[in-house]
């Protein structure tokens, strides 16, 4: 049931493998995809497939700033959607995107769990709720300016 | 003197770490000496950063403290319970949370996670050593007494799943804990993983022992870091103290528990896609039969079970299924902690018995709308739920009611809408929020959500309740409702539907019916 042999790379590896990949780079370089399908044995394409189905995975650089504004229904409850507008119109990107000089990326996500103290943003990991413009203007200063 | 400041994320998001540091600097500004315990969240969160001040053996709650605040109860003197603005008595003495019945959350909020001997000493452990003490068809005996059902949404009774696996034969067989929480409106998964860890992982391995699995997998969603690293620490402590391992309680039985994380697809909370997931491809859901049951994980018999479904396990085991099953009302047995949140005053977790009635929820508990307004709409079970109308607010919390009004308890999340909420874009968004979140499999699903974005695009553009429109959406709806896959196709009609049928107005239609005033 639990054979003592060196563990052989199987697919299985490959999402945490991904993880790791993104935690170093940031996204998932070009040269890493060919070498993971060769590690765990699947085509390029079924790789590629991987990537492209979750949210999580990138295949270009992120801003250095990385903003989430929750865009489900407990936070459009609490004004979300202005929110929303203001950050877009306050980082001068759109969601999804990220500003031209790289400093920021901005994007919609959808449930951070802190439903209870919406609206909620996530601002390079960390959770911020009860959020309004002029809090989130706060804490896009209090890490350097995005 | 011990003062209680939560770790709770939830806590973490309006600032607990700076009133944390203010405390500690307060105090010893003052010379005077606190022991600082980090516990998990009582479940208030209109009230965090809630503190509570051990006095006397009991704990006096204040809050929401900001760290301003910190100088002004010292000179209240809140070390020995003093009078505050902030000061709400003793905590458990506070109706909101005197009123509940905890069960599952019994220990939630009262110590630190990852005290394990706090664990033991408040009930921990009690259900292993039972199960232990049991045969396999004697533990899923127990949990079919309890009545306990699916709390991930679902409703289907646990013990026919447990059942299941226990004889699908000796092989391998996997314990799947689907930690996916990703309907807006819920995190009671969240509170129990970075709250009560040790309750999990117990539920787990008596699950384990149930159906003859030694291996489990936590698949916990990425937008949970902080549930994460708790449970990274609550494995390698359970390890050490034989919750875990080759020798569980010295009884000679292992299991081995894995964590495993999603990365942001939404559709992953459904137990196929789940399983797909862990085997490290696309989310893609299966086609069912087979069950998981019999072919999941790997091909293997497999347990995929909810947060709260398997942390209610060890509580059943430890107290017995009939004590369980005492609470509740029809078919839906024991308790659900529920979870409001949305436009409501007092936002935070209930746990109730089955019965209990949106109306106490959302006025007793939620104490109305934050803003002030009337209360028009409440979606209920995340975003594949249905909106329900304040002429409906005295339905009671119960799976076949709920299913008999066209909607659905779900994972009991409850989102709270004022009277300024635009019911046409709430529709848009559960299509939208399907086509976004489809896994592409099934057309009704993949193409369905599309279609349905741009008919209401249309229609929100003219508002003229053109009445084609609106049978087009009828009929599009009823595809992806017979024809979907799964729950995200399948279900996402029932928000649009509800929408339409109880706020034809906001469609630019004619209004149905009178709207009771809430």
């Amino acid at each position: 049931m639990h054979p003592e042999s060196p563990p052989v790379p199987t697919q299985a590896d490959l999402l945490p493998a991904l993880h790791r990949m993104q935690a170093q780079f940031g996204y998932i370089p070009d040269q890493a995809v060919a070498e993971l399908a060769r590690t765990y044995n699947v085509s390029r394409a079924e790789v590629e497939g991987v990537i492209g189905f979750y949210h999580d995975f990138r295949r270009a650089p992120p801003g250095r700033r990385r903003l989430q504004v929750c865009c489900a229904e407990s936070c459009q409850a609490m004004g979300a959607d202005a929110l929303t507008a203001h950050a877009q119109t306050r980082l001068g990107v759109g969601l999804g995107e990220t500003a031209a000089d790289g400093s920021v990326t901005l994007e919609a996500v959808y449930c951070l769990g802190n439903c209870a103290c919406s609206p909620a943003v996530m601002l390079d990991g960390r959770v911020h709720g009860r959020v309004d413009a002029e809090r989130l203007d706060a804490l896009l200063a209090e890490g350097g300016e995005a | 003197m011990r003062i209680f400041v939560p770790r709770d994320s939830g806590a973490a998001s309006v600032g607990v770490e700076t009133v944390c540091r203010a405390i500690v600097d307060e105090a010893a500004r003052r010379g005077l000496a606190v022991d600082v315990v980090r516990n998990g969240s009582r479940g208030l969160y209109w009230l965090e950063p809630l503190i509570e001040i051990e006095v006397a053996g009991q704990r006096i709650a204040y809050g929401p403290v900001a760290p301003g605040d910190v100088p002004g109860l010292f000179d209240a003197g809140w070390l020995d319970g003093g009078a505050h603005a902030l000061c709400h008595g003793p905590s458990e003495e506070m109706p909101y949370l005197k009123k509940q019945t905890r069960l599952t959350f019994a220990r939630m909020g009262r110590g630190d996670p990852l005290a394990f001997d706090d664990y033991r000493a408040g009930g921990g452990l009690a259900g292993l050593q039972r199960a232990l003490s049991l045969s396999p068809a004697e533990i899923v005996a127990e949990i079919d007494a309890s009545g306990l059902r699916g709390r991930g949404g679902a409703g289907f009774p646990t013990a026919i799943k447990w059942r299941t696996v226990m004889n699908a034969g000796d092989g391998q067989k996997y314990i799947v804990c689907n930690a996916d929480e990703g309907d807006s409106g819920t995190f009671s998964d969240r509170m129990l993983m970075e709250g009560d860890p040790f309750c999990l992982i117990e539920g787990m391995v008596i699950a384990g022992l149930a159906v003859g699995a030694d291996t489990g997998y936590i698949y916990l969603r990425s937008e949970y870091p902080d549930a994460w690293e708790i449970l990274e620490n609550a494995i390698v402590i359970a390890n050490r103290e034989g919750l875990l391992g080759d020798d569980l309680l010295g009884s000679g039985k292992r299991f081995e528990l894995n964590l495993f994380k999603g990365a942001g697809a939404y559709v992953c909370g459904e137990e196929t896609s789940l399983l797909e997931s862990i085997e490290g491809k696309r989310g893609l859901v299966r086609a069912k039969p087979p069950l998981p049951a019999l072919q999941g994980l790997f091909g293997l018999p497999t347990v995929v079970n909810n947060v709260i479904t398997l942390g209610s396990v060890p509580w059943i085991l430890a107290n017995g299924g009939a004590a369980y099953q005492a609470h509740g009302m029809n078919r839906s047995r024991g308790t659900l902690p529920f979870q409001l949140a949305g436009n409501l005053k007092c936002t935070g977790l209930v746990e109730a018995p089955f019965g209990v009635t949106l109306r106490e929820l959302l006025y007793d508990y939620g104490g109305g709308s934050a803003s002030g307004r009337p209360l028009r709409a409440v979606q209920v079970g995340g975003p594949l739920g249905a909106f329900v109308p304040a002429a409906d607010f005295d339905l009671p919390l119960d799976y076949e009611a709920f299913a008999a009004a066209g909607a659905t308890v779900g994972h009991g999340g409850i989102v709270a809408f004022d009277d300024t909420v635009d019911m046409a874009k709430m529709a848009r968004y559960a299509m939208h929020f399907c086509a976004v979140e489809s896994c592409g499999k099934c057309t009704p699903c993949r193409v369905g959500s599309v279609r349905g974005v741009e008919l209401l695009d249309a229609m929100l553009e003219t508002r003229s309740g053109r009445t084609n429109d609106d049978t087009l959406l009828r009929d599009l709806c009823q595809t992806m409702l017979e024809g979907s896959l799964c729950a995200m196709g399948g279900m996402t009609p029932y928000p649009v539907l509800s929408a339409l049928n109880h706020y034809p107005e906001d469609f630019g239609l004619a209004p149905k019916r009178e709207e009771k005033a809430a």
